[in-house]
């Protein structure tokens, strides 16, 4: 097996007494204290997350918008310097091959768009590809390595950011600007993959030390990180959809809303007649005690195998069990009575458009 | 990091305890600190029920953590006289109390000689060094 990508900060954080899981290539903290107090952090206070195994390409010169909008599923056109967009890859079956937030840079000098762990090396190889293919002039830089992310995230994520900052930048959801902290420049963005408000902060990898010493909150892993995202219906790539195991289109997948169909993009004729899918992603709340976890077979409650789990756990904002899935349209409708099998028993559940955000049934 | 491991509990090397009753003839069953630990948040608790009869080592259940599934394996042979229900509505007991409050079943009519299988309390602790 190929050795790990490590994160600048990972003898700090295994130092700091977290646990390290292997994910997507990369060896990341997956819980500092416990993912319960983690995950409540987030959601009652401020969190912040190592997410340096998210990738960074960047995209320069006079063809980059043509690369960029020819190359994802939402209109690049349509951004301005320091505005980002969530997006997605697909190709050309109009297949989502990862999902992805598309920077105008603040400084007008291009793109940066953010591929998820362990799939820089691929996109920058699909971009690459493509500039020569449509003989386009632009420059693409796989800038992974030369970057480290971290997340603020929290309803007191922006308190928290004005502590360790003399000036934090004015930003709407998915803006982003230069912002300095403890001394380092910073691009800080408004974004993240918890539900809550928050910020994603982008500067070099020497420097990431610094800034994550001077955001004073509770450091949380990426069990919690999976917690959060999950009750809030957020796709994990590679998990909740992926081209070889779970191929899905944008619709299928919930995403339907960053296609543009009119902007050119490689997917964009194979989607054209696919906009009512014949299977959907749905939240599934579970009414009795059981956890649903990739892999477990979804049924309907004739008993009739509809469809797979992919993704699941024990909400501890809630406390129920719910998960994430595919199952046919006619079966989509949320308060749908199914089953989901778990070591040979059947829980009886029903579908629920995420976000989850309250129980809708007495436990 | 140093876990509590009692001395008077024997342990199976998948970190299940039993703390024997020699003149009841009965055994308390559970799962160790270490255990607990490494699963993390423990979320759902399944066992056998009041009569079910067990062999050392066979499946004894699951536990499961927000991240992991883990079987139980039973450190004694015998019968199922109680289980303690409260885990399955508290499962957070065997984070937070995993020889006391957070025990799981007991048994009967187990056979002392079996513990010549299980391991010591040093034994254990030099196992999970």
């Amino acid at each position: 097996m190929a050795r790990l990508r490590q994160p600048p900060l990972i003898d700090l954080h295994t130092e700091r007494g977290a646990s390290v899981t292997s994910f997507g290539g990369w060896e990341m903290p997956v819980e500092f204290e416990s993912i319960r107090t983690e995950h409540e952090a987030v959601r009652e206070s401020v969190g912040k997350f190592d997410v340096s195994h998210m990738g960074e390409i960047e995209v320069r010169g006079p063809d980059a918008t043509e690369l960029v909008q020819r190359l994802t599923t939402n209109d690049v056109a349509a951004l301005s310097p320091g505005e980002g967009q969530y997006s997605a890859v697909t190709d050309e079956r109009g297949v989502v091959l990862d999902d992805t937030v598309v920077y105008d840079r603040p400084d007008s000098e291009g793109y940066l768009f953010v591929p998820n762990a362990g799939h820089d090396e691929a996109l920058y190889e699909r971009w690459c590809t493509h500039r020569e293919e449509w003989d386009l002039d632009c420059t693409v830089e796989n800038a992974t390595q030369r970057y480290a992310m971290s997340a603020v995230q929290g309803p007191e994520s922006e308190s928290c950011l004005e502590s360790a900052a003399d000036a934090v930048p004015e930003l709407g959801r998915f803006e982003i600007e230069p912002m300095s902290i403890a001394g380092v420049e910073c691009l800080c963005s408004r974004t993240g993959y918890t539900g809550e408000d928050g910020f994603e902060l982008l500067c070099a990898s020497d420097d990431a030390r610094a800034v994550w010493d001077a955001v004073d909150c509770q450091p949380c892993g990426l069990g919690a990180r999976d917690t959060l995202r999950i009750e809030q219906g957020f796709l994990l790539s590679g998990q909740d959809f992926d081209p070889e195991s779970n191929p899905r289109t944008p619709y299928e997948a919930g995403i339907g809303f960053v296609v543009d169909r009119e902007t050119e993009f490689v997917g964009r004729d194979a989607l054209t007649g696919a906009t009512a899918p014949e299977e959907q992603f749905v939240g599934i709340e579970l009414t009795e005690r059981g956890v649903p976890r990739n892999g477990y077979t979804i049924e309907n409650a004739d008993g009739a195998p509809i469809g797979t789990v992919t993704s699941g756990t024990l909400s501890p904002t809630l406390g129920i069990p719910i998960g994430l899935g595919y199952v046919p349209t006619a079966d989509a409708e949320p308060g749908t009575e199914v089953r989901v099998v778990i070591r040979d028993d059947r829980k009886a559940g029903l579908i629920r458009n995420p976000p989850f955000e309250n129980a809708s049934t007495e436990q | 990091m140093s876990f509590d491991i009692p001395e008077d509990c024997y342990y199976l090397e998948t970190h299940e305890w039993a703390r024997i009753d020699e003149q009841a003839g009965t055994a308390r069953i559970g799962i160790s600190a270490f255990a607990q630990d490494e699963l993390g948040d423990i979320v759902f608790v399944e066992l056998p029920e009041p009569g079910d009869a067990i062999e050392q080592e066979a499946d004894l259940g699951v536990v499961e953590s927000i991240k992991a599934v883990s079987d139980l394996y039973a450190p004694l042979s015998g019968t199922v006289t109680e289980v303690n229900d409260a885990v399955f509505d508290e499962p957070e007991r065997l984070n937070e109390d995993p020889y006391g409050e957070g025990w799981l079943l007991e048994l009967e009519d187990i056979d002392a000689d079996e513990t010549d299988g299980l391991l010591a309390p040093e034994e254990y602790e030099r196992q999970i060094e």
